[in-house]
């Protein structure tokens, strides 16, 4: 067997989500391959050369691949996917852009956001917002998996991977990149944090989500929202962590002012410790929580960011 | 131009799950089923579409059992004109689904095809973009905002990180995220006069699309129980219970 991973990468740099999904792939067994492609990314194909367990990294850099739209790289995944037996990819929003559509090239169904790896062909995914568990196999000669990252630890950055190009390139006429608006933060991404503190509709305002920075400063925490939070506009939409967020599973989870609803816990169950602050006792949040404080967020807020 | 919007029945949103106590799968059995949030997003946005006199047709589709013409239903009442059924009764994975559509798609030729992002049962996110790959078209996949251009389609994405803007060449296929915009309810009035709107039903096999999967779901259980937590009754306690008992904070 053979395994190809699709590196994640973002501003030049090689994401730490791909050292989880490399752990995956290990699991799986087999070579392992890691892709690099868009433009100008061999620096990022360098740190894909050092994370443990991969014996090649292939890297696809032009022009056409620079912000890795759907068409061409879909077209370079199944060019490419002939000489292996599994292609992984993080469940980003790129992972889920590209992957569904080599699937479909290469007439095979696509496991969407493995949580764990049975066997070569057999896979745990959440279905239903995380309220159910399924055991999916897989007959098709060619498996097409997205990772969940957050069920993986990452593997380590001792290996020395050799690093060969790869030439294929595809005209693009259909699709081109007109322009990104990203959001700005010097905090840890929300999906990597080791801490992450959310906010909810409770929170009242987006002004009020400035009582979250200094806990967030003082734990190295990501900050997060609800989706309610997110609606109501007090903060983006990047933020939000649930089914239709970001899933996160960090060591501590702060929720604040966050009722719980099956779609917010769907992104975050998976916590090793959570903590709810909340001013109805009678909140489902307290349902997941390891520690609940029954009280005023405005009061608690300041009060918890002094005694930290 | 035509516009395709295709819709799921599922399990209503607010409905919590029970796995069948033999784990073969999730009891459906008299639960509420609605249409999947995403789709109603998407049914609203061709609908906005016709009104902005952008689109001339709206035209809906679904793939499911008998039953799910009640979610064609709602889409007419929404403003669809007209609506087609692929009717089976057997599950259909994603990628039969995205076949199935892509027939669908073949002979009704629509411009834009507009689908929800992802099915909140099976959460698999896929349909859209393999029916892009299937027909050929361009995806522009989780959508916060769309403008067409004369023959291209400007698509606002929600990407990790941010918004990213993509220019595609029509026809083209796009996935609803929840920010596209906020989908009506239908009146009374209007249900009444969907009833009388046309429906068309088809068949697997009249498309010449076999929906058997490679997939097999082996099991189905519920996700582990958290342990049962406790209150603290201040921040004092709180901080000592984390950084103590807990150990996640130093």
């Amino acid at each position: 067997m053979s395994i190809l991973v699709l590196a994640e990468h973002h501003d030049g740099a090689l994401a730490g989500a791909t050292a989880h999904v490399v752990a995956a792939a290990k699991e799986i067994g087999g070579d392992i391959d890691v892709l690099v492609a868009g433009e100008g990314v061999s620096a990022i194909a360098e740190a894909a050369a050092k994370l443990d367990g991969v014996s090649r990294v292939r890297v696809a850099d032009h022009a056409v691949y620079a912000h890795q739209l759907a068409e061409p790289m879909g077209a370079l995944l199944a060019e490419l996917a002939g000489d292996y037996s599994h292609v992984l990819a993080v469940g980003s929003t790129t992972g889920k852009n590209v992957l569904p559509r080599l699937a479909a090239l290469k007439d095979v169904a696509q496991l969407s956001e493995i949580i764990a790896v049975e066997s070569a062909d057999t896979f745990k995914r959440p279905i239903y917002a995380g309220n159910a568990i399924a055991t999916v196999q897989s007959d098709d000669a060619l498996k097409v998996i997205t990772v969940r990252a957050t069920a993986f630890d990452a593997v380590g950055e001792s290996g020395s991977a050799a690093i060969e190009a790869v030439k294929t390139v595809f005209d693009n006429a259909q699709s081109s990149f007109v322009g990104e608006q990203l959001a700005e933060s010097d905090r840890p991404e929300l999906g990597a944090a080791k801490v992450v503190v959310s906010g909810g509709r409770g929170m009242g305002s987006g002004e009020n989500f400035k009582l979250l920075d200094g806990i967030a400063d003082k734990l190295g925490a990501a900050i997060g929202a609800s989706r309610a939070a997110v609606d109501a506009g007090f903060v983006p939409n990047d933020m939000q962590v649930g089914q239709t967020g970001k899933i996160v599973a960090p060591e501590l989870y702060i929720a604040v002012g966050i009722s719980g609803a099956i779609q917010h816990l769907a992104g975050m169950k998976d916590a090793k410790v959570i903590v709810a602050i909340n001013k109805d006792e009678e909140a489902p949040i307290f349902q997941v929580a390891d520690y609940g404080l029954v009280g005023d967020l405005f009061e608690v807020l300041p009060e918890l960011e002094s005694k930290l | 131009m035509k516009v395709l919007v295709a819709v799921k029945r599922v399990i209503d949103y607010n409905v919590k799950i029970r796995v069948k106590p033999d784990n073969s799968d999730v009891d459906l059995t008299n639960v509420k089923m609605a249409m999947n949030p995403f789709c109603e997003i998407a049914v609203e946005e061709a609908v906005r579409l016709k009104e902005a006199g952008v689109a001339t047709e709206v035209v809906a589709v679904t793939v499911g059992p008998k039953a799910a013409q009640e979610q064609l239903r709602t889409a007419l009442a929404l403003g669809a004109d007209r609506a087609v059924h692929v009717q089976t009764e057997a599950p259909v994975e994603s990628l039969a689904a995205a076949k199935l559509l892509a027939k669908v798609v073949e002979e009704e030729q629509p411009q834009l095809t507009i689908l929800g992002k992802q099915a909140i049962d099976s959460d698999n996110n896929q349909v859209g973009q393999m029916l892009a790959a299937l027909t050929g078209r361009p995806q522009g996949t989780f959508a916060s905002e769309i403008a067409v251009e004369g023959e291209t389609l400007k698509v606002t994405r929600e990407i990790d990180g941010g918004l990213q803007t993509v220019s595609l060449a029509l026809p083209a296929i796009v996935t609803t995220d929840l920010r596209l915009n906020e989908p009506r309810y239908a009146k009374l009035p209007d249900i009444m006069k969907a009833k009388k709107k046309p429906l068309s039903v088809t068949t697997p096999e009249e498309l010449g699309v076999a929906v058997a999967s490679k997939v097999k779901l082996v099991k189905v259980e519920p996700p582990a129980e958290r342990q049962g937590g406790i209150k603290v009754g201040s921040v004092d306690e709180l901080v000592d219970k984390l950084k103590n008992e807990a150990k996640v904070i130093s």
